[in-house]
């Protein structure tokens, strides 16, 4: 039962999604952006003819095969995760997953397994446009089995276009395209996807930038630092533009989220923007949990109320808005969704009761009560504050947040800055003297996997405690299984993944040193 | 096949080995279809969950 849960369970089975996760994590982002990579490089080879484009394309492709070979599969070890460690969350979100994931499956998955095996078995037996037009598609399908995952995960964010099912105790379906075009969803497709392109296009800087350290391959390294200074360019100012599209939408339907990651504990009008800042604990507390003061900061004033308002005079929402309520503003008090969380907890456990008796009709009468818009909309949606003990537990870990938003912004800015100085020095031919950029280049490459890294910790740390925003904790998501099972599959994924991630780095270093082909 | 081809093959079958054969079938059964014989027993499981009492947070 709940009220013996077991917080070890929860933490352990959070742990080891966490640590599947973020392993996972560290393969997908080069398959998304290396594959659009190699495609522009193969494009440039079919057009000119040239040679030469063919083997820089086949050096990449041999360092994305490996990539590919050893992140493929580690995805489903999460979705045996669901249904071992989180079973009341994978029965509670009903088909809303099951439809993109199939849809992943079936669609995008073959497209790019399918003509994966074009691309790397098919040079000169199939003829050189059917062998681009795979290239493409695997670039295509990979990102769109992307896009399916991050349907389901922006539902979680921002949960729409379902009605729960008090029968099944499942939310089901009821607008598609509500899921699809998610606000959440469309932000977090893009700014991830542009992400992945950015984090390929310093990898092939930064391996480009080790060849010309080391005076080999010149024209392969400058002809990959050309495409990759671009692609990286043109990717980092999306990352931007897509982050600051994200954000504003986090400050709308994840306001508490918002609040955190600004460090924002009293709302204000002329808000500043925070362009670093190191937090420290007060004596000012909101119930248990010490309130956070800045240390130090460097502030943009009033830019944060232009950028989620539009004016400096906007009024940026703070976290006590949300645990006290304010009404001028239309913000519900966390008690009030407390309240309204049991109210929607009660007519569930009457459903049950009615349905012990066989009480047909008011087992008709309840389930019409849930399909009413008002009730969902008053309610139902606060339907996992029922779990809630105390206002102040709604709000996460302000310090988790904080840093991880700033400092994958400022990691964003940096990449801009890089991929424009690349292209200066090699439009200005001075790349190759220029040692200290070269070093910067390749140190570099570990950066964007950091804050892609960041973002997740963002997205997921951010929302806590809810699994699915508003609707379920986290604690009533996990299944009742022994924590001694939980910790001994953790300590299973992690020697797996290491060695994984081991022998991917050991087999691509060999592989880089050996170089391409003659 | 090359060197690099040949290690990565091997990785990848004895990764799906561990990963289908290994993980799946002894440790990540999935709890309510292992638990509970019908649908019925597994949303009045679930319900059972969503309805009882609050979480504890520290």
């Amino acid at each position: 039962m709940i009220e013996n849960v077991d917080l070890s369970l929860v933490d352990w089975s959070r742990a080891q999604f966490a640590l599947t996760a973020i392993y996972h994590w560290l393969f997908v982002p080069l398959t998304l952006g290396l594959s659009f990579i190699l495609a522009i490089m193969e494009t440039i080879y079919v057009r000119t003819g040239n040679e030469e484009w063919k083997r820089i394309t086949r050096f990449w492709m041999t360092l994305f095969g490996i990539n590919f070979a050893i992140g493929i599969a580690t995805g489903i070890i999460l979705e045996f995760e669901f249904g071992t460690n989180w079973s009341n969350y994978s029965w509670f979100v009903g088909d809303i997953f099951g439809a993109p994931l199939a849809i992943e499956g079936i669609l995008a998955f073959f497209l790019e397994s399918t003509f994966v095996v074009v691309m790397f078995f098919g040079w000169n037996k199939v003829s050189k446009k059917f062998h681009l037009v795979s290239t493409w598609l695997v670039a295509i399908g990979a990102n769109l089995s992307a896009l399916w995952i991050l349907v389901a995960n922006a539902w979680m964010q921002n949960p729409v276009g379902m009605i729960f099912n008090p029968e099944t105790a499942r939310n089901e379906m009821v607008n598609f395209w509500a899921i699809l075009f998610n606000q959440v969803a469309v932000d977090k497709f893009l700014h991830t996807i542009s992400s992945g392109f950015l984090l390929a296009a310093m990898f092939v800087l930064g391996i480009s930038a080790w060849f010309l350290i080391r005076k080999r391959e010149d024209l392969l390294a400058k002809r990959s630092i050309l495409i990759a200074g671009v692609f990286g360019l043109l990717s980092s100012l999306l990352v931007a533009f897509t982050g600051d599209g994200s954000a504003r939408t986090v400050s709308k339907v994840q306001p508490v989220k918002f609040a955190s990651m600004e460090a924002l504990y009293e709302g204000k009008t002329n808000a500043g923007l925070i362009v670093f800042g190191v937090l420290k604990d007060t004596d000012k507390k909101i119930g248990k949990k010490n309130i956070k003061a800045f240390a130090f900061k460097i502030e943009i004033p009033g830019l944060l109320s232009v950028l989620t308002g539009g004016d400096k005079d906007a009024y940026v929402q703070g976290l006590a808005d949300h645990i006290s309520g304010n009404e001028k503003l239309g913000i519900i008090s966390i008690p009030e969704k407390i309240r309204s969380g049991k109210f929607a907890r009660d007519v569930l456990a009457s459903y049950k009761k009615a349905e012990l008796v066989n009480d047909t009709p008011q087992i008709q009468a309840i389930k019409e009560v849930f399909k009413d818009k008002e009730f969902r909309d008053k309610y139902f949606r606060y339907f996992g504050y029922a779990s809630i003990d105390k206002p102040e537990d709604v709000v996460p870990n302000v310090t988790i947040s904080f840093y991880s938003f700033h400092l994958m912004v400022v990691l964003g800015f940096l990449f801009i800055l890089i991929f424009s100085v690349a292209l200066y020095l090699l439009f200005k031919g001075t790349i190759s003297d220029k040692k200290w950029f070269l070093w910067v280049a390749l140190l570099s490459i570990p950066l964007p996997y950091i804050a892609s890294e960041l973002g997740w910790l963002l997205t997921e740390m951010g929302r806590q405690p809810w699994i699915i925003q508003d609707m379920m904790t986290v604690s009533k998501a996990v299944s009742q299984i022994s924590t001694g099972s939980v910790i001994t599959t953790f300590i299973l994924f992690a020697v797996l993944f290491t060695v994984l991630l081991i022998s991917e780095i050991s087999i691509m270093v060999k592989q880089i040193k050996t170089g391409p082909k003659h | 096949m090359s060197d690099w081809g040949r290690k990565v093959w091997i990785i990848i079958i004895i990764k799906l080995f561990i990963i289908f054969v290994i993980l799946k079938i002894f440790f990540f059964r999935d709890f309510l279809y292992n638990n509970y014989h019908d649908d019925k027993q597994r949303s009045e499981h679930v319900i059972d969950q969503l309805i009882n009492s609050s979480d504890k947070h520290d």
